[in-house]
């Protein structure tokens, strides 16, 4: 019973009750975990002095829509979004493809330290960000980055250990003699990747790409370390300097900026749910 | 000795991690090491001060305040954020229901945008229009309280706001649920086991692997956390929500006290360290692995 299996017009009578107890709570909590949202969508609607009401409204009637078109204009909003997208489009394509590509070398090309490597590279993952933050940033500004986009972007070129570690993991249940085969057959180590390897990786491509995509959208003291010129904002810290500038009074433009913000990671989540909850399983059980 | 075919190609498809990770993580790596024994600011040349940063810590009030900040949060939020999505886990286990649109709307939070979602807290947290001030008054008639305005409150409200972001834990304690065998709870149902036995000494001894995994994951990032309290707090009021990682920003960025930051960044890995690896000894009495 407890594997969820049995259908409900099935059950007895005890378990009927208590199903009904169950979707309950579970409906008040997610009536609770809902209701930030909610409230943000109902007061980006608001006329301002409708947001300092008590007891407050939560339909805003008539909703003032035009709250999103003077979000949009009281910061560079398109500006920033520009930017991200830029940060989220590189950075997720370089991540993907590097991080298969550093995958493949060592899930199934043989190479003196692989070993060692390998384990190197598993070993970073605990290496706290705080603890390269400082030289991090001396490497940027001695390439001429802070203030740039690049920091934020460039180095997804080059794999991420978890991205390798997650990849190298799918590719390794990859039959080999699927590889060989293609071997005898004359194609090069390039071929076999782009050509079979990659292909079948796919599902765990999407997981890598969108929790990079998601990741780069959201992402915070990135760009807070080093964007310094306000032309250069991504979304969230352009977010961020809005509200640091005008928090405390302009809770609807607030509310609908942050709206906005929100709205696109929302379309990937109900796009993409499913691969997202994969990756977690992926990544949370098979330690 | 020669590099093969195989051995060029392997250089190939390496190349882009080795450089990666030379410039990325182990020059960082080693220079903050070194950075942390120096007094450098970024904008002139490191100086060698030997033991001067970690002697100036012992000495600096705020290292301690935040310290002590980051431990009364981690002790409050980190059992209460793995205890609060065990049990709504466990709930959606029983769910038939509506058990993928409750786990979505669980899980959602935790992906959303943080800062989006740090001014939308600030906005209900609000002391005089805010939604849980309302919520408080409406159901059990506590009067007003400026959550962001007074020490306690602020704490407390950044612990309570975590809770809205434990959908991650959600999905994975729901995942290793349901990799149980039944057969374990049928036997146990013969031996006449109640639903909370069954959950006491069948689930948790049998997902402990995961519940282990999750409090390591869970101790290195709240001893990290940063981007909420900067931007709802900025470590305030009087310094009462300034947590470790913001002092050592201020420090690195603010005042441009860079061997310091990394002398903080050094003792905050220690401290992960040394944690995790408490909790792997407190874990190998009680985490049990299947099939060994």
């Amino acid at each position: 019973m407890a594997d969820g299996t049995v259908r409900f017009s099935d059950m007895p009578t005890r378990d009927r009750v208590m199903q009904a107890a169950v979707f309950v709570v579970l409906g008040l909590l997610s009536l609770a975990f809902l209701m930030p949202l909610l409230w943000m969508v109902s007061t980006s609607l608001k006329p301002v002095e409708e947001t300092m009401k008590m007891p407050p409204s939560f339909i805003p009637w008539p909703p003032q829509w035009h709250n999103y078109v003077e979000a949009v204009q009281a910061i560079p909003f398109f500006r920033y979004l520009l930017n991200t997208v830029i940060v989220c489009v590189l950075g997720t394509t370089g991540t993907v493809f590097s991080s298969a590509l550093v995958a493949y070398g060592f899930a199934f090309l043989r190479w003196r330290g692989r070993e060692p490597m390998f384990a190197l590279t598993l070993a970073t993952m605990m290496i706290p960000f705080p603890v390269i933050m400082v030289p991090l940033y001396g490497v940027f500004r001695t390439l001429g980055w802070v203030g740039t986009l690049q920091p934020l972007w460039v180095p997804e070129f080059f794999g991420g250990a978890f991205n390798i570690f997650l990849i190298r993991q799918f590719f390794l249940g990859i039959p080999k003699d699927l590889l060989d085969s293609a071997r005898i057959d004359g194609a090069s180590e390039w071929q076999i990747f782009w050509r079979i390897a990659v292909p079948l990786a796919k599902p765990v491509l999407v997981v890598v790409g969108i929790f990079h995509l998601i990741f780069a959208w959201n992402d915070f003291l990135g760009p807070l370390i080093y964007l310094t010129k306000q032309e250069t904002f991504t979304i969230s810290l352009g977010l961020q300097f809005f509200q640091s500038q005008h928090g405390g009074t302009q809770w609807h433009l607030l509310m609908a900026a942050s709206t906005l913000v929100i709205l696109p990671v929302l379309l990937v989540f109900l796009a993409g749910q499913r691969f997202l909850i994969r990756g977690i399983t992926m990544t949370g059980l098979k330690q | 000795m020669k590099i093969g075919k195989e051995g060029r190609w392997a250089l190939l498809f390496i190349t882009p991690w080795i450089i990666g990770f030379a410039v990325f993580m182990a020059y960082p790596v080693v220079v903050s090491f070194f950075y942390s024994f120096c007094d450098y600011s970024v904008l002139s040349k490191p100086v060698w001060i030997g033991l001067g940063n970690y002697r100036d810590l012992l000495d600096d009030d705020v290292f301690w305040i935040s310290l002590r900040n980051t431990a009364v949060f981690a002790v409050f939020s980190l059992p209460l954020g793995i205890l609060f999505s065990l049990a709504l886990a466990a709930l959606l286990h029983l769910c038939v229901i509506g058990k993928a649109t409750f786990r979505a709307i669980f899980f959602l939070p935790s992906l959303l945008p943080i800062v989006a979602n740090a001014i939308i807290w600030l906005w209900i947290f609000n002391g005089e229009y805010g939604l849980f001030n309302y919520f408080l008054k409406g159901v059990f008639a506590i009067q007003p309280v400026n959550w962001l305005g007074a020490p306690n409150p602020a704490m407390a409200a950044l612990i309570i706001l975590g809770l809205w972001g434990v959908g991650y834990s959600i999905v994975i304690f729901l995942a290793a649920f349901q990799e149980v065998p039944t057969e374990l709870y049928e036997a146990a149902e013969l031996d006449g086991a109640s639903h909370f036995g069954k959950f006491r000494h069948v689930t948790i001894p049998l997902i402990s692997p995961v519940l282990y995994f999750q409090l390591v994951m869970g101790i290195i990032g709240v001893l990290q956390v940063f981007a909420t309290p900067y931007i709802m707090t900025g470590g305030g009021p009087a310094r009462s929500t300034l947590f470790y990682t913001m002092y050592l920003y201020d420090n690195a960025f603010r005042f441009l006290r860079m061997g310091y930051a990394c002398a903080l960044a050094w003792i905050l890995f220690i401290i992960i360290v040394t944690l995790t690896w408490a909790a792997t000894r407190l874990s190998s009495r009680y985490v049990h692995y299947q099939g060994g």
